[in-house]
């Protein structure tokens, strides 16, 4: 920042005072240059985001259909997502998408990256990568209607169920009441593992080999390196693992939305497809927006710690 | 490392099983495709007479030229705006270090975390008052500001690292601010915009709920708000819907497999670093 040729020191006094101030108005000028560069970020963020996410604060206190008078109504809305079994039950299934969506894909990840770490380095491991990542990269829309074509009665995962005997266990998997939600969740296994593998592996390329060769000459086995070395120098790739598909479990929508469109009954609902449908169907905006407001409290709660924890050394 | 016979054979199965769990969905949807529109076939099986015609019928009743030029549209219309203006942003909040940085900073920082439903009804609301509702514009718009929070956050990180020497030598040379940020710091940070670029594009591509909720034309939405339409449409008729399924994927699948190793490495940077 410092551009005068001349310095203080060797400069006659009423220099100094007109470089002085010449220096703060440049400085004064230059964060007015520098706040013109955030100003049209921060103005559409300001505009569709940052209103809109006072608004639904402030529309969770009302009664109001969207078109005629509101009225207010203070906590109630509130009081009626947490009492009204098929609403508090949208944020519980949103818990269970987090197993589905978050734990598995996360474990099973770390199984995978490890067995391509182990015996895949090569051509097979590339493959693998390349395959497994595919489904991150198509609309989750797709991988709805995919899978639901493949989970209904005459898809492919009872034609396979047939075809190994176990044929008793066939149905419309999506249109059962106990088995939607982990139906649904298999979809989110299909999409989030790829992603999941990829990251822990780029991670495990990074741990020092020595740190194996020690502990194995201290007789430890697969598992105890695994538990011992691998775990706990993959935080920071498990936490970002953790993050991203904790968000897309409870913020759920499109694959819900294709596959089961919340049903049946209630059994797949989200608190994502239930703002939908009270805001835009019923047209219960005040009820929409308190869950609104629930869902985005509970994503920073659970992301929290979530993000200290791995953040942390060990 | 020395690996057990067992152990290797093991392992390498193991993969072959999970790649068979994520390709056999495609290959099963790419069968059902080509069977009879209007039958219920069987999960993988090879029709007896593949009729590659549900294609053409799909991509007419899909209206795929219509289709792709609204997704081709919207990323040109939403990426290159966020890019700039992000990368101003960034570069302001991570470079120059404005006074009030740090609150700038943490305002976008909270909108990192935001599921888009938490505020979808706001947004609809507003855009009815602003009388954008139901145009391309009510897609852009809010796509470019929910943007905002990861772009900046990831365009300050770069600009955070570039040493302050680079910009006090073209100070030295007169530089005004916007010389230095267009002709210096653009042309240096092309790695992470080229990142964030791939990052946007896809999941402006892919991105239903805005879509569905502000635009009631299919014609005019993303390719996932087009292909939700189309399933509603034609959700009995289930070789059609693999058929125009497997179309709308397409640009997808041919993208990935060209710049597969761009794609991961920007997917995985932009998780790691948000």
């Amino acid at each position: 920042m410092v551009t005068a040729v001349m310095t203080p020191e060797n400069s006659p006094p009423a220099l100094v005072v007109a470089q002085q101030t010449s220096r703060r108005n440049r400085a004064r000028r230059e964060h007015i240059v520098g706040w013109l560069f955030v100003l049209p970020a921060l103005l559409i963020y300001a505009v569709f985001v940052l209103v809109p996410l006072l608004l639904t604060v402030g529309y969770s206190f009302f009664r109001w259909n969207g078109i005629g008078p509101m009225s207010w109504v203070g906590l109630k809305n509130y009081q009626t997502v947490l009492e009204v079994p098929d609403l508090l039950g949208t944020i519980v299934n949103a818990f269970w998408l987090v197993v589905w969506f978050s734990v598995i894909p996360v474990a099973l990840g770390l199984i995978v990256a490890n067995v391509i770490h182990r015996v895949a380095i090569g051509r097979l491991g590339a493959v693998a990568r390349t395959v497994l990542f595919l489904p991150q990269v198509i609309p989750l829309v797709a991988a709805g209607i995919i899978w639901g074509w493949l989970l209904s009665l005459s898809g492919l995962v009872n034609e396979i169920l047939t075809a190994i005997g176990l044929g008793a266990l066939t149905r419309a998997w999506l249109g059962d009441f106990d088995t939607a939600l982990p139906a649904v969740g298999v979809i989110g296994v299909w999409v989030l593992l790829g992603f999941c593998t990829v990251l822990l592996l780029t991670g495990m390329a990074k741990i020092d080999a020595a740190l194996y060769e020690s502990a194995r000459l201290d007789g430890a086995g697969w598992l105890r390196e695994f538990v011992a070395i691998t775990v706990p120098l993959l935080r920071n790739e498990i936490g970002v693992c953790l993050t991203v598909t904790v968000i897309a479990a409870l913020a759920a929508f499109d694959i819900v939305y294709v596959a089961t469109g919340g049903g049946p009954g209630n059994a797949t609902a989200v608190p994502g497809i239930q703002i939908y449908v009270l805001a835009f169907s019923q047209r219960q905006i005040g009820l929409a927006s308190a869950l609104a407001v629930l869902l985005m409290l509970l994503v920073i709660v659970v992301i929290l710690p979530i993000q200290r924890l791995s953040r942390e050394d060990p | 490392m020395t690996i057990g016979r067992g152990e290797l054979w093991a392992g390498r199965i193991f993969l072959l099983v999970l790649m068979a769990f994520t390709i056999l969905p495609f290959i099963s949807i790419f069968t059902t495709a080509l069977h009879p529109s209007g039958t219920v076939p069987n999960g993988l099986e090879w029709p007896a007479d593949p009729q590659w015609g549900n294609f053409v019928t799909a991509f007419r009743v899909a209206e795929m030229p219509a289709l792709l030029w609204s997704s081709v549209y919207l990323v040109i219309a939403v990426v290159p705006v966020a890019l700039v203006i992000a990368t101003m942003a960034g570069f302001a909040i991570g470079h120059l270090r404005i006074p009030g940085a740090r609150v700038l900073l943490a305002l976008f920082v909270l909108g990192l975390t935001l599921p888009f439903p938490g505020i979808i009804v706001p947004i609809y609301l507003v855009e009815r008052a602003l009388g954008i509702y139901n145009t391309r514009l009510a897609i852009v718009l809010p796509l470019i500001a929910l943007y905002m929070p990861f772009a900046v956050f990831w365009m300050r990180a770069h600009f955070v690292s570039m040493p302050g020497e680079i910009s006090e030598a073209a100070r030295v040379d007169g530089a005004t601010t916007w010389e230095l940020f267009w002709r210096i710091h653009v042309p240096l940070a092309r790695a992470p915009l080229a990142s964030l670029a791939i990052l946007l594009s896809i999941w402006t591509w892919n991105q239903f709920l805005l879509a569905l909720v502000l635009v009631e034309d299919p014609s005019q939405r993303t390719m996932a708000g087009a292909l939700g339409a189309f399933q509603g449409q034609y959700a009995t008729d289930i070789p059609l819907l693999c058929a125009g399924t497997l179309l709308i994927l397409l640009p997808t699948l041919i993208l990935f497999v060209l710049f597969q190793r761009q794609i991961i490495a920007a997917l995985l940077q932009g998780s790691v670093k948000g």
